[in-house]
């Protein structure tokens, strides 16, 4: 499978306060209530800027800090289908994958904002293709119970269907 | 849950709890599903949690005795949608058995420490991502999100990948004035904000001389190095704290001669000296000495890393050193991290000679740490707090300022106003 996405830059320790404030969700968890405020502290135009093919590239410890999980759901509410990061923090990586969304750890250096990604992923491989530069970066292979998780679409349809992790 | 011995090969406290927990010899790098012995849920976490449970279809919590929610993000609730998560949380305890720590019970993973809910060797699983606090207890304890926390609600365990472990040896003996939140600030800073990403930390070394209120300083602060888990070994001190609780239970788990750790990181206490984290990333660290005379107009004292007995005596005892009054216009916040917290302080007299000053008491919890309940810092204002994170925006104002410190500074800098080095001669 290979999508096409629109890189948007982040630089490092982007915590999960920066992507949604604590004090926002205190009114509400609804994700479509929520997602106007993305990013609000570093970059208010951002939320409005999504467009549907985009995805978040970021560099080191993407989504540290607290481990909610509207900093994910926030994110896909507002169409962002990816997060490429250098690395990232694991409770974020462990929601997203949780809730079905693409979450890729590869070296992010070359990517600028607005490049044009392909992404393509084959069974536990995952490479990041910039064609306009000839660039191919390779993801790091996700373990296969997270992948199954993953492609259930998330831990609700893998439980719903499975029962139990075992 | 009985160790697993011989496994053919030396392992670290980290493989061996994961081990007993999922029933076979497992090493760093394998993927697992261990079983859990306690689900710790939060009032910021809890309705999310609610919600994946129902959406799984989820019927019935697989052992309720071990699900507890604590309402401490929003204690007390200050809005109508707040108090609705709070009944939310009662309402779906009450139907399935689980427990509830009510509005100024304390913080879920201090809580559930004190009252001795946590035995060692047991896998800890909680929505808070400071959940790793509970490593102090020879145990291991990880932050997840609301999903994790409804599939371990639902299923009764978690999917984990074993960590590789660093390796963290505390030598020598710190300079009187040098705190644990000391030695957490120089981890933090040595590793880095990915330092101990997917990793876990494990204690070693000299610890005789750290009492249990300070290794869980240690624990809590190892996520903000992005640790998955912050182990301590089991000792004396251990053992002695949980007999007073009533839950010396469990196993103790040592690390075998010989175990794989991913590297050691040396940790000379002698050398070390206070330490002060700067606006806004907790590994943005500075020696005390470099930030002296920095103005602060709110200093706060609380949270799961800073607001404990220990800590408030500490602060107090700083305060007094420098006058025993607040410095005029500075706003001091209170927040102890638990009820029984609050108790000691109320009985032993720290509670008053702080409101006297001028001090302001809230409701033990989370207070003003992530702006979700207390007090709210003024545009521009510079904040001292002994918290774990310093983001911008943390508590609320993305204007604030807010510097990262051990109880002593802060209980100091309230008395003078500014970040102060206290003289050697009183240090001593």
């Amino acid at each position: 499978m290979s999508i096409d996405v629109r890189a948007r830059v982040f630089g490092d320790d982007v915590n999960t306060d920066y992507i949604i404030s604590s004090r926002r969700k205190r009114e509400t968890i609804d994700e479509s209530r929520l997602k106007e405020y993305l990013f609000e502290g570093v970059d208010p135009a951002f939320a409005a800027s999504v467009l549907p093919d985009d995805v978040i590239v970021a560099g080191s410890s993407f989504g540290c800090g607290s481990a909610m999980e509207v900093a994910v759901t926030v994110l896909q509410a507002a169409g962002i289908r990816a997060v490429l990061a250098r690395t990232f923090a694991r409770s974020f990586y462990r929601n997203a994958i949780n809730n079905g969304m693409l979450v890729i750890e590869c070296d992010t250096l070359p990517i600028v904002e607005g490049d044009r990604l392909r992404v393509q992923l084959d069974g536990s491989a995952v490479q990041v293709l910039i064609p306009a530069r000839g660039i191919v970066l390779n993801g790091a292979p996700m373990p296969e119970l997270m992948r199954r998780i993953l492609e259930s679409g998330g831990v609700v349809e893998f439980l719903k269907r499975e029962g139990s992790f075992r | 849950m009985a160790e697993i011995s011989d496994a053919g090969f030396p392992r670290t406290i980290s493989e061996k709890v994961l081990s007993s927990h999922c029933g076979h010899v497992v090493q760093a790098g394998d993927t697992v599903v261990c079983n859990v012995d306690l689900v710790l849920g939060t009032d910021g976490s809890g309705p999310m949690a609610i919600d994946y449970f129902e959406r799984m279809g989820g019927e019935r919590l697989r052992h309720p005795e071990r699900v507890f929610f604590s309402l401490d993000h929003y204690a007390p609730p200050t809005s109508p949608a707040t108090r609705a998560f709070h009944d939310r949380i009662r309402a779906f305890a009450s139907r399935h058995g689980a427990t509830v720590f009510e509005v100024g019970d304390g913080i879920s993973h201090q809580v559930v420490v004190e009252r001795g809910l946590v035995a060692v060797g047991d896998l800890v699983v909680g929505a808070d991502s400071h959940t790793v606090t509970c490593g102090a207890l020879n145990c291991f304890a990880i932050g997840v999100g609301s999903s994790d926390l409804a599939a371990a609600m639902k299923t009764g365990s978690i999917w984990l990948r074993v960590p590789e472990t660093i390796l963290v040896r505390l030598v020598g003996q710190r300079a009187s004035g040098v705190s644990a939140k000391d030695v957490a600030l120089a981890l933090v800073a040595r590793l880095g904000s990915d330092g101990a990403n997917y990793q876990a930390i494990e204690f070693a070394g000299d610890l005789a001389d750290f009492s249990l209120a300070d290794r869980l300083v240690l624990s809590n602060m190892s996520v903000e190095a992005g640790a998955k888990a912050a182990v301590f070994p089991h000792d004396d001190v251990t053992s002695a704290w949980l007999r007073e609780r009533g839950g010396d239970r469990g196993t103790a788990v040592t690390a075998d001669a010989g175990a794989r750790y991913a590297r050691e990181e040396v940790i000379d206490l002698a050398l070390l000296s206070p330490r002060v984290a700067v606006p806004h990333a907790p590994h943005h660290v500075a020696a005390l000495e470099d930030v002296a005379g920095v103005p602060v107009h709110m200093v706060f004292i609380g949270t799961c890393t800073g607001g404990r007995v220990q800590d408030f005596h500490e602060a107090l005892a700083a305060f007094d050193s420098a006058g025993g009054r607040l410095a005029p216009g500075l706003q001091l916040v209170l927040t102890p991290a638990s009820r029984d917290v609050h108790e000691r302080l109320l009985e032993d007299g720290t509670a008053r000679r702080f409101e006297a000053a001028g001090a302001v008491l809230t409701t033990p919890g989370c207070g003003a740490c992530c702006g979700t309940s207390g007090v709210i810092p003024g545009d521009g204002m510079t904040v001292l707090s002994t918290a774990n994170r310093n983001f911008k925006a943390r508590m609320g104002n993305a204007s604030a300022s807010i510097y990262l410190a051990s109880p002593s500074v802060c209980g100091l800098a309230a008395a003078t106003g500014r970040i102060t080095v206290r003289p050697v001669a009183e240090v001593a």
